[in-house]
């Protein structure tokens, strides 16, 4: 079986991020960039899966500006055997990126989808469910655990109750939740190696897919900071100040 | 306008958090209509009807919505779509489960999260944990949106006298199958509507020492919550956790205990009135955000606090 596993280039986690001076957008120019950690949490199951002989090929996929070639080359590295990149702006929507990758699900026939169940930066938590409704497949989305049996999956959800198990057909879609493992790190030889690997690049238009975005920023501002606090200098003063000065509790 | 709002509910009662969407959507305008899949018990059905402001609850009770699977909901919403100018959920893993596929099928771009609605067709969400908020308009027939029930204040759920409405099943679509949950049987109130949250970090070493963090929600009639760090480490399980990635609250009171302040942790409570912070690091960015923060032991700190509570 082959898995295909799209990966998505975001502000590192560690970076504060600023916004523009014109409310047009995060300052994105001289940021630190990296894959989205989900992202990682996917490639290292599709890896796991490949050494486990459950899958035969990982297949990595990014839609982006030329950059995301080295989120690419990082998946890569960490052993996924090819890349794939579409060109696209920075900033495409989870819709416009689901259809483009319908149209690699088609071309390249993966017997599962392993996505991030979010990206860092716009949060939107989107892109496998629509990736899944288009192509008509069953999705696992948040999933903490996942066990691959014959045509169906079994998959462990992280729900806001506690935990879900739920059955589903495959091909499928999982989105992939922090806990499902850690990923690994690539050593030096293997990112020697990975600079070897088959990289393709295509345009949406070479894939027929309209990627205009729908919505319009309007703008994008700091939220409120919060006014600063006080240091209390014990507990009875902190129950005090609870008590009587906020009136909490 | 008219507005169809999917309903949360589990173990036969509405969840609150509809509540807070159905203000969300009274802010757009227009009739809203609740939906209601898969209650076999009744009350969610008649718990929605008496809620003031709803217009009209459909109710579609086939035992296949009974779970929430994605690929059963979405052609039951896909089947009503068409006498709707909004199409809502609380951002909760049910409602971020299914309206991604329903926008998906409608060919529309959704808007994910919402905190605040500007007019009908403009909302604004947080983007980067929160670190920046973005307005979006959108000019889609049809806006699928999903609602961050703590940035809404919770709807008055009596006072409305709604018709009810039978809904024929769109059936079983035959893709996955709902085999079990594990979930906390917690007397304690609900994390995300707790009027006070006490979370517990790293900091508190091992599961045992949240007993302390418990004691002390039992006699404020608090909700527990954990960061990522502690969940990871096994102390308590993924239901607590509070984030970016996880739960997001704004209760009156947050107490943060042995927590270091990650951005991805403020995403999720930043928001709450109060905030307290206990921590033995002074420097810990926890204090940045922290109303009153006390640089102290936790493992000295909680048990006087828990004394001085009475
Ligand atoms: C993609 C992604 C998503 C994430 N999502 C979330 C999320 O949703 N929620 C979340 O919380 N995190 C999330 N994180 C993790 C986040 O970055 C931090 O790693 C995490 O919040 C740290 O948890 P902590 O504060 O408990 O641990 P630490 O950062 O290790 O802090 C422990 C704190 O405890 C204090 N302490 C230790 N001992 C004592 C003592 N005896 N008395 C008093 N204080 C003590 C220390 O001074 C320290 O400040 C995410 C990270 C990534 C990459």
């Amino acid at each position: 079986m082959k898995v295909l596993v799209p990966v998505k280039r975001v502000i590192d986690y560690n970076v504060k991020v600023r916004v523009k001076a014109d409310q047009s957008g995060v300052e994105l120019a001289n940021v630190k960039m990296a894959m989205n950690p989900f992202d990682e949490i996917a490639v290292e199951q599709a890896l796991r899966m490949r050494e486990a002989g459950n899958a035969d090929e990982v297949l990595v996929v990014s839609i982006g500006p030329a950059q995301n070639q080295e989120t690419i080359r990082t998946a890569l590295a960490m052993g996924a055997d090819r890349g794939i990149h579409i060109e696209a702006p920075h900033e495409i929507e989870p819709l416009a990126v689901a259809k483009l990758l319908k149209a690699v699900v088609n071309e390249e026939n993966p017997g599962l989808v392993l996505l991030g169940k979010q990206a860092i930066d716009d949060d939107c938590n989107q892109t496998g469910q629509m990736l899944a409704s288009m192509l008509g497949w069953a999705q696992g989305t948040f999933v903490s655990a996942l066990e691959i049996a014959n045509d169906k999956a079994k998959v462990t959800r992280e729900v806001d109750g506690g935990l879900e198990h739920i059955e589903i057909t495959m091909p499928a879609i999982v989105t992939v939740d922090l806990r499902l493992n850690e990923p690994r790190y690539a050593s030096l030889p293997n990112i020697m190696k990975a600079k070897k690997k088959p990289l393709d690049s295509k345009t949406a238009g070479d894939l027929s897919v309209d990627i205009e975005p729908r919505l319009t920023i309007v703008k994008v501002e700091e939220p409120e900071s919060r006014a600063a606090g006080i240091k209390v200098a014990d507990v009875q003063e902190l129950v005090n100040k609870l008590r009587n000065e906020a009136k909490v509790i | 306008m008219s507005i169809l709002i999917l309903s949360d509910h589990e173990n036969g009662q509405l969840s609150p958090v509809t509540l807070n969407t159905i203000t969300a959507a009274t802010e757009i305008g227009g009739d809203i209509d609740l939906l209601v899949a898969g209650d076999a018990s009744g009350n969610v059905v008649k718990a929605a009807a008496s809620i003031a402001n709803v217009s009209k609850v459909l109710a579609a009770n086939d035992k296949i919505f009974e779970n929430g699977l994605a690929e059963n909901l979405t052609p039951l919403l896909l089947s009503l779509s068409a006498k709707y100018s909004h199409i809502m959920a609380s951002a909760t893993t049910t409602g971020k489960n299914v309206m991604p596929r329903v926008a998906a099928e409608l060919d529309v771009m959704q808007i994910s999260d919402i905190i605040k609605v500007i007019d009908a067709n403009t909302f604004q969400r947080p983007i980067y944990a929160g670190n920046a908020l973005s307005t979006v308009s959108s000019s889609e027939a049809v806006k699928i949106i999903t609602v961050r029930g703590t940035a809404f204040e919770a709807a008055t759920a009596k006072g409305g006298n709604a018709a009810v409405q039978s809904l024929q099943s769109t059936g079983d679509a035959g893709l996955s199958t709902y085999l079990k949950s594990e979930l906390s049987s917690s007397e304690r109130p609900e994390l995300t509507s707790a009027p006070i949250v006490i979370s517990g970090g790293r900091g508190m070493q091992d599961g045992a020492n949240f007993n302390m963090l418990e004691k002390i929600a039992d006699k404020l009639g608090a909700a527990v919550g954990a960061s990522r760090a502690a969940v990871d480490a096994g102390f308590v399980s993924n239901e607590y956790q509070v984030g970016q990635t996880g739960k997001v609250v704004a209760p009156d009171l947050y107490m943060a205990v042995g927590i270091s302040g990650a951005i991805q942790h403020l995403a999720g409570m930043k928001d709450s009135k109060i905030i307290v912070a206990i921590n033995k690091d002074g420097e810990a960015p926890i204090f940045q955000v922290a109303d009153y923060g006390l640089v102290a032991d936790l493992f000295d700190a909680v048990p006087q606090l828990e004394k001085e509570l009475g």
